[in-house]
């Protein structure tokens, strides 16, 4: 059979397209699959695993300003979150970060309080972080899937690939989302770096992108249970599995009056506040 | 065509001078922003949208508005509108422009952006804005250019672009519906969760937009030998009529929801801004302008000899233009933040360098608004006296 130059390579031509097109086709295949970034390691066997993550919040644990201060500073400092403050010492609210920290009655369940209501009532403080909403509204609006719902109910946040368009914060009906304003590996006027003590084996982020906390989902695939839980008094933070019939947080909940914040507007919140307090735990 | 932009009188290149400064500064500030953060804003974590989100919102208003002369004209063979379609077509694609780079000036991390593409994400109405946006200023270059070419050689636009043109209309009620949609579906924001926002969106843009062009067209009038005509420009001023009645009656129906349910958390966004709350009334005066401003306007537009003479409808459109740039460009970003979330009042007011790179980006969208303005003009100015059946 003989060829001419034409035709040769006109078959040339095609095959080398289709064999193109294949490969191409065979690497997007995985990505496709996968995912752009499949899972690279085997998961620990020690991690704490479960079908939902939920908390239950019991103040009445905690006695003194320094249970509240401890249970903070621990997940700040875990975390790497930045301190920025103003000259006098005050918390600069123009660049706050927070992950957990407290909140009066009043404002935590807003429209729950009464005129007849005790200022002491009123002003009781409440630990506020993250819900984990069943269906939350900050990974609804993320457009580019930085902030996404694990299997275990978890709201994970990737600083890497937020673009900073802070629609999550918008969406967020509990103001527990942070933005970084500002370079928070920086130094304060003083000198000071902003993240003291830096924990190296959290990330540090950069400038210009959302973070919240993550129910220390680094911590639990390590076995330990969360740096706030760890650091509060005994009862004051309990974590637990929801789904899972005999855990504590789900007797507690089952068995106990709990309250959680804006119920109404349909997010399912994982965060569950204890009232009355107990024998528990 | 474009090289008409080239050439120009001392005027316009003082213009084009100006502008390019304002822009020059825009991009130096913005340069600030980049290497040290948004913090350089006057944002917090209560209120994490401003000023930027502000002039997008309102500027998608007026791209959008453009499908006012659109549909009068291609639709309804109303022939009057044949000179000017062009301007708004051509004010289309500015003001997208300034929405996109409003956009991104917001991004904490601009490098990132084509993350929207590389993880589309259906469910988000963010990705969708994008989408729509990005589709709107294509079809509007296309379409302008097209019909401006066939125009410049005297001929009829080609039957292909036809399609295009009737596609433009419902996508300029599209990319504003889906910026509504950015503020109306979420939870916990009572200011803004009303199933009417997306109407209130529209109304304000077909008033806004060309409100704009009726100054914008007795401007071009002024300056060259192109007169898009008096009719044309009096049509204008009915549609801005009859837009601002309906934007005004929705905010009021805003109101009575907000105050007749007497439900906190809807009223306390209005008492914010109209009256202060918390001790805090930095808004006040602003929205009192505004609404002002809204009241004047619409009455002199509605007396028929106030319309009709095109001094006090220029004045009439101006004192419009600005009432709905302070309602939509701020009030309306800023009510949903304030009070925050857990019904306290940190209030938020732009920073120096943050109302410069909005000012340059404005400057850039006018830049842009000025060499297309200059070459339909051009092109209409060689044709003057011909008239083109399209």
């Amino acid at each position: 059979m003989s060829m001419d130059r034409r035709k040769f390579l006109k078959i040339a031509g095609i095959s080398s397209i289709l064999g193109f097109g294949a490969s191409v086709a065979s690497a997007t295949h995985t990505i496709w699959q996968k995912g752009l970034y499949p899972p690279q390691v085997d998961k620990n066997k020690e991690a704490l695993t479960a079908k939902r993550w939920a908390m239950v919040v019991d103040m009445s644990k905690f006695k003194t300003e320094e249970d509240v201060k401890k249970v903070v500073s621990a997940c700040h400092q875990t975390h790497n979150v930045p301190d920025f403050r103003n000259p006098d010492g005050s918390v600069n609210k123009k660049d706050e970060i927070k992950w957990i920290w407290q909140a009066t009655y009043e404002r935590t369940f807003l429209g729950q309080d009464n005129k007849y209501m005790s200022e002491h009532m009123k002003k009781m403080p409440f630990f506020v972080l993250c819900n984990h909403c069943d269906n939350p509204p900050c990974v609804r609006v993320c457009p580019t899937k930085a902030t996404f719902k694990l299997a275990d109910g978890i709201n994970m946040q990737d600083m890497h690939r937020c673009i900073g368009c802070r629609f999550c914060m918008v969406a967020c009906p509990y103001g527990a989302r942070s933005f970084n304003w500002r370079d928070p590996r920086g130094k304060n006027p003083n000198g000071e770096p902003f993240i003291k003590n830096e924990n190296k084996g959290y990330p540090l982020r950069t400038k210009g992108v959302v973070e919240k906390c993550t129910f220390c989902s680094e911590r639990l695939s390590e076995g330990k249970v969360p740096a706030c839980v760890e650091a509060a008094p005994k009862g004051g933070l309990l974590f637990g599995d929801m789904e899972d019939p005999n855990s504590e947080v789900r007797s507690i909940v089952t068995n106990k009056y709990t309250i959680r914040r804006k119920p109404d507007l349909g997010t399912g919140p994982s965060i569950y506040y204890l009232i009355g307090g107990g024998d528990h735990a | 065509m474009l090289e008409k932009a080239l050439e120009g009188s001392k005027k316009y290149w003082a213009w084009v001078f100006f502008l390019s400064a304002l822009s020059a500064i825009g991009v130096y500030y913005y340069l600030q922003q980049f290497f040290y953060g948004l913090g350089i804003t006057g944002l917090h974590r209560d209120v994490s949208w401003g000023l930027y989100i502000g002039q997008f919102t309102f500027l998608v208003g007026v791209a959008a508005s453009a499908v006012m002369l659109v549909i009068p004209y291609y639709l309804h063979d109303f022939k009057k509108f044949g000179k000017i379609v062009i301007l708004g077509e051509f004010l289309a694609i500015s003001a997208v422009t300034m929405c996109i780079l409003f956009i991104f000036v917001d991004m904490g991390q601009p490098m990132r952006i084509t993350n929207v593409l590389l993880f589309p994400t259906p469910g988000s109405v963010m990705f969708w804005d994008s989408v729509v946006l990005m589709g709107y200023l294509v079809i509007n270059a296309l379409v302008g250019w097209v019909t401006l070419g066939a125009d410049r050689k005297g001929m009829p636009p080609p039957q292909w672009i036809k399609p295009f043109i009737y596609l433009s209309i419902p996508w300029a009620i599209s990319i504003h519906t889906v910026t509504a949609f950015l503020y109306s579906g979420i939870p916990g924001r009572h200011f803004w969760l009303t199933a009417v926002m997306a109407a209130r969106f529209l109304a304000s843009a077909f008033a806004a937009g060309p409100a704009l062009l009726i100054i914008l067209a007795l401007i071009v009038r002024k300056l060259t030998k192109f007169d898009p005509g008096k009719e044309p420009i009096q049509a204008l001023g009915k549609i801005v009529s009859y837009a601002m009645f309906a934007n005004v009656f929705l905010l009021g129906l805003e109101f009575f929801t907000a105050f007749y349910s007497g439900i906190p958390g809807h009223q306390h966004p209005f008492v914010y801004l109209y009256a202060g709350l918390d001790g805090h009334a930095e808004l006040v005066p602003l929205m009192w302008t505004s609404s002002i401003l809204a009241l004047i306007s619409l009455t002199m537009l509605w007396v028929p000899a106030v319309r009709r003479n095109e001094g006090t409808l220029a004045l009439a459109c101006s004192m419009l233009f600005i009432s709905l740039w302070i309602d939509k460009g701020f009030g309306l970003v800023i009510g949903g933040f304030v009070p925050n979330t857990f019904d306290e009042v940190n209030p938020y007011w732009p920073t120096m360098p943050e109302a410069l790179i909005t000012l340059g980006v404005w400057a850039i969208g006018f830049l842009i608004l000025t060499f297309l303005y200059k070459i339909a003009v051009s092109v209409r100015e060689r044709n003057v006296g011909i008239e083109i059946d399209h």
